[in-house]
């Protein structure tokens, strides 16, 4: 009978640990954000001790039909501006679709020295497999594909091409050695685990659309004001110190320039 | 035509996989259930448990091991690479070794449990009458197991066919050589072109569901007479 007793306890005890959090946000991110993001949200929360953001990173593609069919984001971060413009389209969107980054694509390697490779020599037999995101749904990917295009290398190269999910899997392709090269966010070239194993090569920007990237708070998020001070927050110099050692260009940047 | 050529080009390969894995899974299934069928060995508990982990593990984790293993560090990789056969993650070949794992309890299992229910007797007739141990196994247990080698062909294609995870992981999606349907679906579902992905997804519906059906509808028994 002793057990009986309990239950009641223990049903208001999951409760209460349920409704206590009441100031939370979740945050949808592109995956070349992890790193940047992850250090962005790690001194919001140090700061912003009432409230807590937690960010789930993916395939911004996947976010935008998740969004779309009432996928609990409060925040979205794409890594094409297209995407979020969409969905404000939609009726989605609780705040102004803003730009917060430039992207850049670059080669990637841990096998061979990527600092002397250009992208005519991904033509070469010796390379076998080469990584990169799906261009079919990954701003990454659509990116590295007119790159290979504007260059002339696509059909010379298609045979040797991998598809990863996200821009983070076409780098985890390179890491565990199964492709010699992967055509990679900047981002996450720049991040410290992964440029301890390898170098990288910037693939010059003007074979490709720019990657610009945009944000947005959803509907769901509309009302809650910490998604409206962490979107603020994306504009402090803090932040923006942060993106920049990830190597983003900030959109203000480069209109001043 | 109702699907495009890349749809029809992942369908061919998905059947292309499931047959070759249901077949080398009939030849390496068959004398692991007969072995653990008759065995008293002690370490059949073991290579039962070993057998059945696909069932309860996730894709994620044979997908990331495989991964590693058959890498150019892996263990597989080296072996591999030694034997001339070069590297196996985004090829066809991986994606057959991936799910000749994947799929080993679909195959073992229901043979297990078939070559059980032959119990002791009709093999020790045979013997007596001068069977060696291979002929009684397949002239008197193959043809009394025949629904099992059913079931678990049938079983080990479906679920070859419904297999994601792990080719999501090791695939790299190349169309004609991984891009099998599931990946195809999730691709068109990601470029949100549903209509392709409804169709393919109902494709598949369909034959899922008269795969049970052809499984449910034979077995004997129950109260149907």
């Amino acid at each position: 009978m002793k057990h009986y007793k309990l239950l009641p306890l223990a049903c208001s005890f999951l409760l209460l640990t349920t409704t206590a959090q009441a100031e939370k946000i979740m945050v949808a991110a592109a995956a070349d954000l992890k790193f940047a993001m992850d250090e962005i949200v790690a001194s919001f929360n140090q700061t912003h001790s009432h409230g807590e953001v937690q960010v789930v990173y993916g395939s911004s593609g996947k976010f935008h039909t998740q969004i779309q069919q009432g996928g609990p984001y409060d925040l979205y971060f794409s890594a094409d501006i297209d995407y979020p413009r969409e969905l404000a389209k939609l009726g989605l969107a609780g705040s102004e679709v803003t730009p917060y980054a430039v992207g850049r694509i670059v080669l990637w390697s841990n096998s061979l020295d990527a600092t002397k490779l250009t992208l005519e020599s991904l033509a070469d037999p010796k390379i076998t497999r080469i990584a990169m995101a799906n261009p079919k749904h990954a701003p990454y990917g659509k990116r590295a594909e007119e790159a290979l295009r504007a260059t002339g290398l696509w059909e010379k190269v298609e045979e040797k091409l991998v598809f990863g999910e996200n821009i983070a899997q076409t780098a985890q392709f390179v890491q565990t050695g199964n492709a010699q090269v992967g055509i990679v966010a900047l981002s996450l070239a720049l991040n410290p685990q992964i440029s301890k194993d390898g170098g990288y090569c910037l693939i010059p920007d003007k074979f490709h659309k720019p990657l610009e990237q945009g944000y947005v708070i959803t509907r769901l998020g509309a009302e809650k004001p910490l998604a409206k001070s962490f979107a603020g927050y994306m504009q402090s110099a803090s932040a923006r110190t942060i993106m920049v050692r990830y190597g983003f260009v900030l959109p203000n940047e480069t209109t001043e320039k | 035509m109702w699907l495009n050529g890349s749809d029809l080009q992942a369908i061919w390969l998905t059947i292309r996989l499931a047959s070759i894995v249901t077949l080398i899974l009939l030849l390496i299934g068959t004398p692991i259930a007969w072995w653990l069928a008759r065995t008293r060995s002690r370490c059949q508990g073991v290579i039962g448990a070993v057998v059945a982990l696909p069932l309860v593990l996730p894709p994620s984790v044979l997908g990331f091991y495989l991964l590693l293993a058959m890498g150019p560090q892996g263990p597989v990789g080296q072996l591999t690479r030694t034997l001339g056969l070069g590297a196996l993650p985004f090829t066809f070949w991986g994606l057959v070794l991936a799910s000749v794992f994947y799929s080993l309890p679909f195959m073992v299992q229901p043979l297990q449990n078939a070559f059980e229910a032959i119990g002791d007797r009709p093999l020790e007739v045979a013997a007596t009458l001068g069977a060696s141990p291979l002929d009684a196994f397949f002239s008197v247990a193959v043809p009394l197991a025949r629904p099992g080698f059913l079931t678990a062909s049938i079983l080990t294609f479906a679920h070859t066919v419904g297999e994601f995870g792990v080719v999501l992981m090791i695939g790299g999606n190349i169309p004609g050589i991984t891009r099998v349907a599931s990946v195809q679906i999730y691709d068109h579902v990601e470029a949100m072109e549903y209509t392709s992905a409804h169709r393919l997804s109902a494709i598949m519906l369909i034959f899922s569901f008269l795969v049970l059906l052809a499984l449910y509808a034979k077995r004997p028994g129950g109260r149907r007479d």
